[in-house]
């Protein structure tokens, strides 16, 4: 890290910890929904930041996180945080089937599949599927989670929650994109045939890096099914994964910080303006399309690495 | 038996609708290598073009239908088209040196766009067209009753794909589409302005994106300003299906995919209808990218 960025760092911490301090509750549940929506793309964004991967059904593996807690605590009474690693299994696991027969197709094709495999989940869920979904309607009626023996349940609690775990997150993707294996994603995006090339088994390595956003992407899931207490398959629209995809692309592929910043920007920034209910929509299309124009790498694209050996023609 | 007639004709029907949309899809996919994610909201579209026509015009007189209908469809076309257009200069131009994924962003804020403004325009409400303007008879064929409309649905769609396929086939602006979707750079080189071509298939895509609106309207008689996206991508499945780039495999995609929709609501499930089609989707994705009538293209990973 460079100078400026821990001094960055710092001062994003320290204005996020204050943050409730300052803010009527109202506004600390949007900082949530910011929160949340930031995982969400922290978890996409190894897909498709690092892989390159292009996913738009990751509302699929939340959808499946937040089912999973939803069924283990309404059903079997197992504690809301104790879920939290059971959803991000069956997440991942539920990602590691739907992605194996698929995962070599290239870009666009892939894109188009997980679109199909996040429909066909919803689909699945509306229709009751095993009769443990609650159809249409969902499941209700799940618990708050306990931390240290206290009750999280105002907006301010949730939020220190919510936002301990995006700085785990960032934690640990940092740690990944520095790994071995993160390096080898980043060759992997930037020229697969080279990467295969170079001993790198492309088809694994893939498989793996979807895998873990879906498994974190399905952790997330916990967290809103506790934060709402109500979940059904409306809130894992189409339109979900959308906008994860395009807080990823927007905020810079590849980069936590821009991601984060994405988030901000698209889950927050509209609800200052919530006075133009309506037209939000609206504007939020044209603002994604004139940004793609005017900054087609994002906001914050990843600087390149530092140890890039010198071009040979420079 | 009955029933299987009955649905095989009401998946011809469908699947023609499919069909139309996804030739908008297939051509630009051609061409620019491009998901149009806008283009079910520009089918969205043509579908309220045609019911403020068909009100201001005040169709349900029933003076002249057919001719009517005819010149609403033609109108709407050409609406839908000019809209099309505009897209491309504004929001895919610009990003034709981009990134992909940049290029996918743009057309999905354009369909984000497209379809809250037609929703600010007619309201978030289904809307439904008048029921009058077509004869809702029955005609026998082979001894089953089968409803007028559909066989008008379906006649009308193979019409348009008939002089789509003329047009691509036997015209010089069709052979420079041709030739563009194989090798923009070599088109240009043969002096084809390529700029010229994408212009153009973003203009005849829409239209008749937007011709199966006005009939998705006519046949199921209700519109709502969503429904772009799930008919789009079941377009986009037919094109897949078909052979992405491939105009006929467009068409073949549609139909089959309207039939095997409505064989599999009728004999499987009607509550997974949907879904059969992704199922579609994914299992020919697996089997055979390329899809029906595709060509091997050389990997570009």
């Amino acid at each position: 890290m460079t100078r400026r960025t821990k001094i960055g760092v710092a001062v994003a911490v320290a204005g996020l910890a204050a943050a409730p301090a300052v803010l009527n509750p109202y506004w600390v549940d949007v900082l949530n929904s910011v929160g949340l929506y930031g995982l969400l793309a922290l978890s996409l964004n190894v897909i498709l930041g690092d892989a390159g991967m292009y996913n738009m059904g990751h509302a699929a593996f939340y959808a499946v996180g937040a089912y999973a807690t939803a069924i283990l605590n309404t059903r079997y009474g197992i504690p809301v945080l104790w879920t939290l690693p059971l959803a991000g299994l069956a997440a991942g696991a539920f990602a590691a089937v739907v992605a194996r027969p698929v995962i070599h197709l290239r870009g666009d094709y892939l894109l188009i599949v997980t679109v199909g495999v996040g429909e066909i989940l919803r689909i699945a869920l509306v229709n009751d599927v095993f009769g443990l979904t609650g159809g249409p309607n969902g499941i209700f009626g799940i618990a708050r989670p306990f931390v240290f023996g206290l009750k999280i349940r105002k907006p301010h609690q949730f939020y220190y929650l919510i936002w301990a775990f995006v700085a785990l997150t960032v934690f640990v993707f940092h740690r990944l994109q520095h790994s071995r294996f993160g390096r080898a994603l980043n060759y992997l995006r930037d020229d697969p045939v080279a990467a295969e090339g170079s001993g790198i088994p492309t088809g694994r390595y893939r498989l793996l890096a979807f895998v873990v956003g879906a498994a974190w992407a399905g952790m997330a899931g916990t967290l809103y099914a506790t934060k709402m207490t109500i979940i059904s398959p409306q809130s894992f629209s189409f339109w979900e994964s959308v906008v994860v995809f395009m807080i990823v692309i927007l905020g810079g592929a590849g980069n936590m910080a821009g991601v984060l910043l994405g988030a901000f920007l698209i889950v927050g920034l509209p609800e200052v303006f919530r006075g133009f209910a309506s037209a939000r929509l609206l504007v939020f299309g044209l603002v994604m399309m004139v940004m793609m124009v005017v900054r087609t790498q994002g906001l914050l694209p990843p600087r390149p690495r530092r140890f890039r050996l010198p071009d040979a023609s420079g | 038996m009955e029933q299987f007639f009955q649905q095989l004709t009401n998946g011809l029907a469908v699947g023609g609708i499919y069909a139309l949309i996804a030739l908008g899809y297939t051509m630009v996919y051609g061409v620019l290598k491009l998901i149009n994610f806008a283009h079910g909201d520009l089918f969205t579209l043509g579908a309220y073009l045609g019911l403020t026509l068909i009100t201001s015009l005040a169709l349900h007189d029933r003076v002249g239908v057919a001719l009517g209908v005819l010149v609403l469809v033609l109108m709407v076309m050409g609406l839908v088209a000019v809209v099309g257009g505009l897209l491309e200069r504004t929001a895919y131009r610009p990003l034709r040196e981009s990134p992909r994924l940049s290029a996918v962003v743009s057309a999905l804020g354009a369909s984000i766009f497209l379809q809250n403004a037609i929703m600010l325009i007619y309201g978030a409400r289904l809307r439904v067209y008048p029921q009058d303007i077509l004869p809702r008879t029955t005609v026998h064929l082979f001894g089953v009753g089968v409803p007028l409309m559909r066989i008008l649905i379906f006649s009308a769609s193979v019409v348009l794909m008939a002089v789509l396929y003329l047009w691509i086939h036997k015209t010089r602006m069709g052979t420079a589409i041709r030739a563009a979707a194989i090798d923009q750079g070599a088109a240009r080189l043969m002096g084809i302005d390529v700029d010229r071509v994408i212009l153009l298939v973003f203009l005849v895509g829409p239209a008749l994106g937007g011709a199966a609106g006005v009939m998705v309207g006519l046949y199921y008689g209700q519109i709502s300003f969503t429904m772009g996206w799930l008919y789009g991508l079941k377009a986009f499945t037919a094109a897949i299906l078909g052979g992405i780039g491939n105009i006929p495999g467009a068409m073949l995609g549609g139909l089959l995919l309207g039939v095997i929709e409505a064989l599999g609501a009728a004999y499987v499930s009607l509550a997974w209808k949907d879904a059969i089609a992704f199922l579609v989707l994914i299992l020919i994705l697996i089997v055979r990218p390329t899809g029906i009538l595709g060509e091997r293209v050389a990997e570009k990973v």
